[in-house]
Order: structure tokens, then sequence, then C-alpha cells
């Protein structure tokens, strides 16, 4: 017994150690074993056909950058715009001391946050043209397409700004109004320049959602010129363009081109959160 | 007006016209009544030092001068205008009314210079070289010309709060308020500011200043205001609030912030209650057995 202790004692130290190991070894084995199970049962070389159809990837490139992505950024820099701009206007009436715009405001970010941007895209693109059929500004698709994204936006960036303005601390309102300004004017001076740069880094994710909800454009009536990345590549896969066999190396394109895009804002965003991070220890 | 000026006032204040006149300010947060019926004249040229336990409302009685807070009742004029009357251009008043505060309050976004210039600019219509050589010889005032391109994150505390009090002073204020303008300084920085303080004063600027540093106020002031629980309790030259206070309330305050490690039990420190009842402490082996078998 007494012998015993010693060797127990260093046995638990030891025991702790390897079941890290041990774990982490299950762990690889298991990883190991999925990857050769889709390497196996899988259909690859059927697969790489399908997908990296290289004659494919040529023919149709031009037209992914030329009407794909031109469109796509088309529409995510309109509805950013619109968004940033409603965004701010909102912004401004959720902070106000009047009653009514405090209460219109609020109304406009609940129902358009609740509803899908999906519905409000159909909503506007049907509803426009009966309300509005004589502003020939209106009947444009690109504009129809742009103001239900970008009231979508406008109502999740609104609480951005708001939260970015609220985040600007009281005393700076309060000596900008000592020294003589009007509340708009220290607003528009001295708050809303510090809120935007605290809220760059959200509002780079905002306009990272809205690459990617640019293309539920695709399922209005859109015509080839009007086709972003995702309609055009579907379009594409199924044989709908002349030339291209049928075939879902498109969709795989379209995913890259997706990613060209997002991929550095959400890099930029980590640079920049990381920036202000460091800034905030001052 | 004269009527509002405590006793020991009259002889002291420089003869002047009154440049801040309260009567009857009465405040409320809620149900908490944190001004109760101020009255307190300040005249042109004049120093006062309102000093006063935390929660006091001395602050909220500065703030109220130039309506950062909105008195519940009472009238305040100030450098002639009523500011409590509705009718009154605030934004105008306020231009003449300069404010340091705690938290000095630096627009972080922009330089030193541009922090002196924006409102000389946007609401004096002083042109970009006017307002920049006003800011120039403000910064040089507070020693601190060579910073001019500084931004407020890269100064130090003091700096910082002597570049308040110049983006204050480049409005060519009538009068000044200072809001505890030392109390969020480390020790060795606040010399430089005071000394900005005493310069000004000097100068015959009108200020009102909330303070704790009491050899400030002994210095500096011509008029020292003792506030405790929402009424001014005290108020004269400094040699007499300070060197000889008359009320209960005011030697409590100044003894404590005098001697503020001193223990001793004098006769103005409340006693402890004595009907606080003592906790009985369990015997800690006792305790731990009982937990072990339950």
């Amino acid at each position: 017994m007494t012998q015993a202790m010693p060797t127990v004692s260093s046995n638990r130290r030891m025991t702790r150690h390897n079941r890290t190991i041990l774990v982490r070894t299950i762990q690889y084995v298991l990883l190991g074993a999925v990857v050769v199970l889709f390497a196996v049962v899988g259909d690859w070389s059927n697969f790489a056909d399908q997908y990296l159809n290289w004659d494919v990837v040529k023919a149709l490139f031009p037209r992914m950058l030329t009407t794909g992505l031109v469109n796509t950024l088309l529409y995510t820099a309109g509805a950013f715009i619109l968004g940033l701009v409603l965004g701010l206007i909102v912004a401004l009436m959720r902070l106000s001391e009047v009653w009514l715009y405090r209460a219109i405001a609020t109304v406009y970010v609940e129902l358009l946050r609740g509803l899908p941007t999906l519905l409000v895209l159909f909503l506007v693109v049907y509803g426009v043209p009966i309300l509005f059929g004589d502003v020939s500004f209106l009947r444009d698709f690109y504009v129809q397409a742009i103001v239900g994204l970008g009231t979508v936006a406008g109502a999740y960036m609104s609480e951005t700004i708001r939260a970015g303005i609220q985040a600007v601390p009281r005393g700076q309102m309060e000596a900008a109004r000592t020294l003589g300004m009007s509340r708009t004017r220290a607003m528009l001076s001295i708050v809303i320049p510090q809120a935007f740069r605290i809220v760059i880094p959200p509002m780079t994710n905002e306009l990272i959602l809205l690459v990617k909800d640019s293309s539920l454009v695709y399922v209005l009536g859109v015509t080839a010129a009007q086709y972003e990345l995702t309609k055009l590549s579907q379009v594409a896969a199924s044989g709908g363009i002349r030339g291209i066999p049928n075939g879902p190396t498109p969709l795989l394109m379209a995913g890259m081109f997706y990613l060209v895009i997002t991929l550095p804002l959400s890099q930029a965003v980590r640079a920049l959160e990381r920036r202000q991070a460091r800034r905030g220890g001052h | 007006m004269t009527a509002n000026v405590g006793a020991g006032a009259a002889e002291t204040t420089p003869t002047g016209q009154p440049m801040i006149s309260i009567s009857g300010l009465r405040k409320s947060f809620g149900p908490v009544e944190v001004l109760k019926n101020i009255d307190l004249v300040i005249n042109q040229g004049e120093v006062v030092c309102v000093i006063g336990p935390s929660g006091s409302g001395k602050t909220t009685l500065l703030r109220c001068v130039n309506l950062l807070e909105k008195p519940s009742s009472g009238k305040i004029v100030v450098n002639g205008a009523e500011v409590t009357d509705p009718e009154t251009d605030l934004d105008a008043v306020r231009k003449t009314v300069g404010m340091v505060f705690q938290q000095f309050n630096l627009f972080p976004h922009l330089s030193v210079m541009r922090n002196l210039t924006i409102a000389q600019t946007k609401l004096l219509g002083r042109s970009k070289s006017k307002a920049e050589s006003i800011a120039r010889h403000n910064l040089e005032r507070v020693g601190l010309a060579h910073r001019e391109t500084a931004y407020p994150a890269q100064l130090s505390g003091g700096q910082q709060q002597r570049v308040a009090i110049a983006r204050s002073l480049s409005m060519d204020p009538a009068l000044m308020l200072f809001d505890e303008p030392t109390s969020a300084l480390d020790p060795e920085l606040v010399g430089d500011v005071l000394a900005v303080m005493r310069g000004l004063a000097r100068d015959g600027m009108t200020m009102m200043v909330v303070t704790h540093e009491m050899a400030f106020a002994r210095d500096v002031a011509d008029r020292v205001v003792f506030m405790d629980g929402g009424y001014v309790v005290e108020q004269g030259p400094p040699e007499q609030v300070i060197g000889d206070p008359q009320h209960e309330r005011t030697k409590t305050f100044l003894h404590r912030v005098l001697n503020p490690t001193s223990v001793e039990e004098g006769e103005e420190f409340p006693a402890p209650p004595a009907e606080i009842p003592q906790p009985e402490l369990p015997d800690p082996r006792g305790l731990g057995q009982s937990t072990q078998d339950g």
C-alpha cells in the first residue's frame, strides 16, 4: 500500500496527459475515416467532370464578369447606399425628442426586420407599379430591386447606426452644446462623425450580407441583361445559354465570384476591429 | 438682487454688474430634489468657488447656469439674458459662457487646432485664419502652443484639460464655468491646470468653479460658497468660510477634506449608531463540520 502510493499519484498525472493524447487520436481517426468515406463513396471523377468543366469556365467567364458580377455589384451598391441614407434618417428619428418621429421609425424598423427580405422584394416589385405607375423612374427594374433590398437593409443599418450614436459619450454632445452649437449642428459635426467610426466594422458586415442577399433578385422576372451572379449561373447550369452544356460548373464559378468579394471584406472587418480594440484602451 | 448675496459677500465682491443671478432655483431628478431654493449672485470679474460634499448639488447648480440641466423652477439670468425663459436663444447665450468639464470632453476625432476653431468658424463666422490665430493665442496662454497638430488621445489628462480651457477661451466668453476641472487628473498634473485658472482669474475673468481644491479656493476665490443637501449653507470670503466656518456642516466637511487621513473622533463626526446589531460569527470549524455532516 505504502509502496504503491507514489506510483498512483504519478499514474494519475500521466493519465491526464495520456487522456488528452487518446482523445485527440480518436478525433483524428474519426476525421480521417470521414474523409476516406467521402473519397471512396463519392463519384469524384464524375463530380470533377460536372463541376470543373474548364470549357464551360472559359466560355462563361467573360459573361460572369461583365453581366453577373457587374449586376451583383450594382444591386449591392445601390441597396447599400439607399440603406445607409434610410438607416441614418431612421436612426436620428428613433433618437428624436418628437414622439411621432420615434413612433414612425420604430414601426419601420420592426416591420422590415420582421418580414423575409424575399417577401419585401415581391411586395415592392408588384406593389410599386400599382402605386406609382406614373413615375417612370420607379418602373425601372434596377430601381425596384434596389428599393426592395435597400429598405430592408435600412432597417438593420438604422439599429447599428443608433447604437453607434449612443456609444458616443454624452459629454461630446454637452461640450458641443456648451460652445453654442444647436442640437442638429452638434449631431452633424461632432456626434455622427464619431458614431460612423464606431459603426464601420458592423456596417461592413451589413455590406457582406447585402452582397449575398442581392441573389434574391434572382426570383424576380429578370431579363438576361439584368442577371446577377446567382441567376446567371443557374440559367447557365440548366443549359439556358447557347453554347454552354448544362451542368453545375457555373454554380461553382458563381460561388468563387462571391468569395472574391466577401472574403476581403470580412478580412477588412477583422482588421478594423483589431485597430479599434487597440485604440479603445487609450 | 443684492438681497440674494450672502452677508459676508457684500464687502469682498469686486464692484461689477451681476454676471450670474440665480433666484429661487429648484431642481428635482424624479422624486429627489437636489437643489432647494438657491439664491446666488456672481458679479462681473468675481471668482466664486463652490465647495461641498458629493451629492450636495454643486455640479447640478453649475450645469443649471447654462441650462445643461433644466431647472424645475426659479429664475437664472446670465450675462443679461434670462436663460430660464423658454423664449431665450440658449445657443446665443452659451456662446458667451465657457464651460470646462471634469472629463475634458475634447472632440477626439479632431486635432487640437480644429477643436479650438470649429465653433469659431461655424458659429461666430470667423475666417479660418482669424480663428487659427485666436486659437494659437489661447494655446499659448495655456502653455500648449507646440501641440496644435496633436489629437486629444496623444495628450496627457492635464494637457487635454488645458486644451479644453483654451477651446472655451477661443469663443471669447464673458464668464467661465468649471465643473471639478482637476478631479479626473493624476495628482502631478493638477498644478498646471490650476496655474492656468489662476492666470485667468488674474486677468479678470468671471469664474464659477466647482472644486475640491481647497488651497486653490483659499488663494484664488473672491468668495467661497459651501453647499450641502441642496442648500447654500454658507458663503463669504475664503478666509471666513474656509478659515473660520460658522456652520456645523461646513466645519465637518472642511475637517474631513483638510484632514483626509485623520481618524480622531471630533464632535463634528457623527458617532456610528450604537444599535447596529453585530452579527454573531459562528465558529468556522463548527460550521465546516456541520455542513459536512449534512
